[in-house]
Formats: structure tokens, C-alpha cells, sequence
């Protein structure tokens, strides 16, 4: 049997590939909306109560209960409203985590891009993804709603500064941008937990502010903003509000996972194949998706000037702190370069 | 006509066409999303040319910070439907004879160095972030170091203007 001409090893690459992508991507959304399932159970279980258990095997079956009731509801845009600008945001908020887990390998040969500038792209995707909250907060045309996205702007510029800054300790013991390469130097060397533990610190409040989870959930704070930035939403455009919330928890633990504990390493082991590497990989993110709810249900909501101040006079000189000691001593370790 | 040059010409249509839109639309904060859309197909310009490095800093600095910042402080200024008014009298055909032939009078020379023939290709090969740093840090030390001086000195004043007294 002869293949037509135009079936060459690079199209079948590139099929399989494309079709690799899409399962990741699919995956992780699926992952994501039954997270939703996995912090009921969790916090029911250290509150001392069930949670959700009657929907199918251990309650699994409530997310599509949910989400089946989610699309049947009306979905209502207020005739306040900016329509085009409190439409497009909430696919902004939906885009923007899922395009940012396009660049984190979940093994040596699992990953979607293999760009050299990976890091920076995080960066970028999670610059953009305060337009959704802005866009939704002043489209909505609502007190709750504006204010609410007044404060997720300032509070998402302050934590992305020193973001950055923390994260590119970690840029500097692997020399490059490219999460696969920050992967193998950690092989290499040890996991940058350790020799970045500033980093780290510096990192997981940052991280966490830019989910918007508690304790730096000031922007849809219930108890003082109603809803704040999604007050007007209804139906699947909340949805998605709220599923983009997980996804991005989901993308973020991910990020931890390979810039800090060393992504599909395991330890000890010298040739993981690919199964191994990905069970390592999701183990490990999982752990970090547990502790976001560990956070949420062990630490309260702290003031909103405690916040910003926390950001700007803690964080951001620890991080600076932390880049130019890490500078340092890989200047003074490489050979003549102090010449 | 390869793949990059569609790319290149593409986005480049897209950033032109929202750049319009950015100076004929009246609703401030429609504006200012056509210019994130602008900022964003100029970055892809800047990938499709082999420079995903400046394609980054463009998206991160520009429609990233500098672009929230813009749509912040109209945010917080909540202009309604009398700005709007108020930029559509604006907006008459009178009002555009000036600015268009200053720009017909830009746009001459761009054209003939254009159709001159004269210029180098761009694009030959993928300009990664380290080279970007190592030409920094080479022979451009001395401009790098200008404008940080110049950033440093921007900030005190910042910081100066911002006290409480």
C-alpha cells in the first residue's frame, strides 16, 4: 500500500502534535472544572461536614449537574451595560489561563510549545489577563463592579512587578527562558526550591494574587463588593468567570511545579520514560492545587492597603534582594568573568 | 510568498486598521482596546520577523502595563455619554483636513524609501534573548546605562510629586 505524496513524515509530526495540544488543553479544562468538585470535598472535609456526595460516585457527577444547570439558565446582559466590552471579557478571562499552560512541558517529549522565551510569554499572558476583570468591572456599569475592578488593577500591577523580578533568579541559574531548559538544569543542579528559596517566598504570594484566590480575593470581596467585578454577570458568562479562576490555578501550580520542584523530575532516577515523568509532574500539582485550598479555607482576608503595602515594602525588595545576591554569586562563580 | 511574509502582512493590516479605529472611535475606552489590539499585532509583526524577544517586552510592557494604567485612569474618571458627544463634534470632516496632510507629507518619504529597493531584509534568522542581552551589555552599555539613569530620575520625581505633605 502506497501513501499519497503529500502524507510525509513532517505532516504526520505535525498531526500528531496538533492532536497531543489539543488532549493537553482539553485535559486541563476538564481537570479544572472538577477542581471546583475537589475544593467542596476538601474544605467540607477539614470544616468537619460531607460536601457534595450524591451525585454519582463520591459526588463527581455534582460539576455536570452544575454545569448543565449553568447553560440552562437565562443569561442576561444588563441594558446598562457596554455589550461588546461585557461580552468579550469573560472569554478574555477564559483565553488567557489557557493559552498560558501552552509553554509548561509535562514530560521530556509531553509539551505543546517549545518556546525560547517561555517565561517571558507567562508574563506577558498574565498581563493581559487583567483586561477580563477591568473590562468586565467598567463594562458592567455597576458601583460593585467598578469598584471592584479599581482594585484588581492596582493590586494585579503591584504583584506582577515583583512577579517578574522573583522569577528571574530562577532565568539566571538555568540561563534561559525555555521552561524544558529550566527543567534540565534543575536535573542537573537541585530543584530551585533550594537555591531559590527567596524566589519562592517572594513567588507564592504573587502567584496567588494573580488567580485572585483568598487572601487576595479583594476584588470580589462578597462581603463588601457583593460579587465585585462579576456583580452583573449571569448564566455561562459567570461561568466561565469562575472556571477561567480554576484553570488558572490549575496553570499556575503547574508553573510552580517546574520552575521551583523541578517539573517531571524524579529523584534518584536517571531515564524516566514518559509516563513516569507525567505521573511525577501531576502528583506534584496536585499537592500545589490542594494547598491554594488549604489557603482559602486556613487564612482570612486581610485589609486592602495591607495588601499593597504588603506588595511594595515586603515583596518587591526581597525579590530584588534575591536577584542581586543570585547575580552574584553565579558571577563569582564562573570562571573569568570576574576579570 | 512564505509563511512569515502572509504572517507580516496580515498582522500588519490588523495593526493599521486598529490604529484607525483608535483616532475615529469616540468612546475612550473602545479606543484604548483597539490600541491593545494594535500594540498586540505589532508584537506579532516583531515574532513574524524573528524577534520574539521585543515581541515580548511589547506585550508585557506596553499592552501589558502601560496600556492598564491608560484604561485605569478612565476607569476612574467614568466619562458617560456627554464625552462621547463631545469627541463625535470633534470628529467633523473640517477638523481633518490639517492632520491628513501632515501625514500625506510623512507618509511620502516612507513610500519612496519603500520603492526605492534600497534596504536590508529583515528577518533572515530568529533573534533569541540571549543575543539581545549580550548586544545590551556589549557595545550598547552606555545607552542602557543613560536610560536607566534617566528611569531612576523619572521615579524620584514621581516619588516627589506623590508625597503627602
Amino acid at each position: 500500500m502506497t501513501l499519497p505524496s503529500w502524507i510525509t513524515q513532517e505532516t504526520i509530526d505535525t498531526a500528531i502534535k496538533s492532536v497531543q495540544a489539543v488532549v493537553i488543553l482539553v485535559g486541563m479544562v476538564v481537570v479544572s472544572a472538577w477542581m471546583i468538585w475537589l475544593e467542596r470535598r476538601l474544605l467540607a472535609l477539614w470544616q468537619d461536614r460531607y460536601g457534595p456526595n450524591r451525585v454519582g460516585p463520591f459526588g463527581l457527577g455534582q460539576v455536570i449537574a452544575d454545569m448543565l444547570k449553568i447553560f440552562f439558565k437565562e443569561d442576561w446582559t444588563p441594558p446598562f451595560a457596554d455589550k461588546a466590552m461585557f461580552w468579550i471579557a469573560p472569554a478574555i478571562a477564559m483565553a488567557m489561563m489557557i493559552l498560558g499552560f501552552m509553554i509548561i512541558p509535562l514530560g521530556d517529549t509531553l509539551w505543546i510549545a517549545d518556546l525560547n522565551i517561555g517565561l517571558l510569554f507567562f508574563l506577558a499572558i498574565a498581563g493581559l489577563a487583567v483586561y477580563a476583570v477591568i473590562l468586565g468591572g467598567w463594562a458592567s456599569n455597576s458601583k460593585y463592579s467598578l469598584l471592584g475592578g479599581v482594585r484588581s488593577t492596582a493590586q494585579t500591577i503591584s504583584y506582577e512587578v515583583f512577579m517578574g523580578i522573583s522569577l528571574m533568579g530562577v532565568v539566571m541559574q538555568a540561563g534561559s527562558f525555555n521552561l524544558r531548559e529550566i527543567v534540565h538544569a534543575q536535573q542537573e543542579q537541585v530543584w530551585f526550591v533550594v537555591t531559590q528559596l527567596l524566589g519562592f517566598i517572594v513567588w507564592v504570594p504573587a502567584a496567588l494574587a494573580v488567580t485572585h484566590r483568598t487572601p487576595f480575593d479583594l476584588p470580589e470581596a462578597e462581603q463588601e463588593l457583593v460579587q465585585g467585578y462579576h456583580t452583573e454577570y449571569s448564566s455561562m458568562k459567570f461561568g466561565m468567570f469562575m472556571v477561567s479562576e480554576y484553570v488558572g490555578i490549575v496553570m499556575v501550580s503547574a508553573l510552580t511545579t517546574t520552575l521551583f520542584f523541578g517539573g517531571w523530575d524524579v529523584p534518584f532516577v536517571d531515564n524516566e520514560g514518559w509516563f513516569l515523568s507525567f505521573l511525577s509532574f501531576s502528583a506534584k500539582t496536585f499537592i500545589f492545587m490542594c494547598s491554594y485550598i488549604l489557603v482559602r479555607a486556613a487564612l482570612p482576608r486581610p485589609r486592602y492597603d495591607q495588601i499593597m503595602a504588603a506588595g511594595w515594602k515586603v515583596c518587591l525588595p526581597i525579590s530584588l534582594i534575591n536577584m542581586l545576591g543570585t547575580a552574584a554569586v553565579i558571577l563569582w562563580q564562573t570562571p573569568g568573568a570576574s576579570s | 510568498m512564505s509563511l512569515q511574509d502572509i504572517a507580516f502582512y496580515f498582522f500588519g493590516f490588523i495593526a493599521v486598521l486598529s490604529t484607525i479605529l483608535v483616532i475615529v472611535n469616540p468612546n475612550p475606552v473602545h479606543g484604548l482596546m483597539y490600541l491593545v489590539v494594535s500594540l498586540l499585532a505589532v508584537a506579532s509583526v516583531f515574532f513574524s520577523l524573528g524577534a520574539p524577544f521585543a515581541a515580548m517586552l511589547e506585550v508585557i510592557v506596553y499592552a501589558g502595563a502601560i496600556m492598564v494604567l491608560f484604561v485605569f485612569v478612565v476607569m476612574m474618571l467614568n466619562l458617560g455619554e456627554s464625552v462621547i458627544r463631545q469627541e463625535q463634534a470633534w470628529l467633523r470632516p473640517s477638523t481633518w483636513i490639517g492632520p491628513g496632510i501632515l501625514c500625506a507629507a510623512l507618509l511620502f518619504p516612507i513610500l519612496r524609501l519603500m520603492l526605492d529597493g534600497h534596504h536590508t531584509p529583515a528577518g533572515l534568522r530568529e533573534i533569541g534573548p540571549k543575543e539581545v542581552g549580550i548586544a545590551l551589555f556589549g557595545p550598547y552599555l552606555l545607552a542602557v546605562e543613560l536610560a536607566s539613569m534617566m528611569l531612576t530620575a523619572g521615579l524620584v520625581a514621581a516619588y516627589h510629586l506623590g508625597k503627602h505633605d
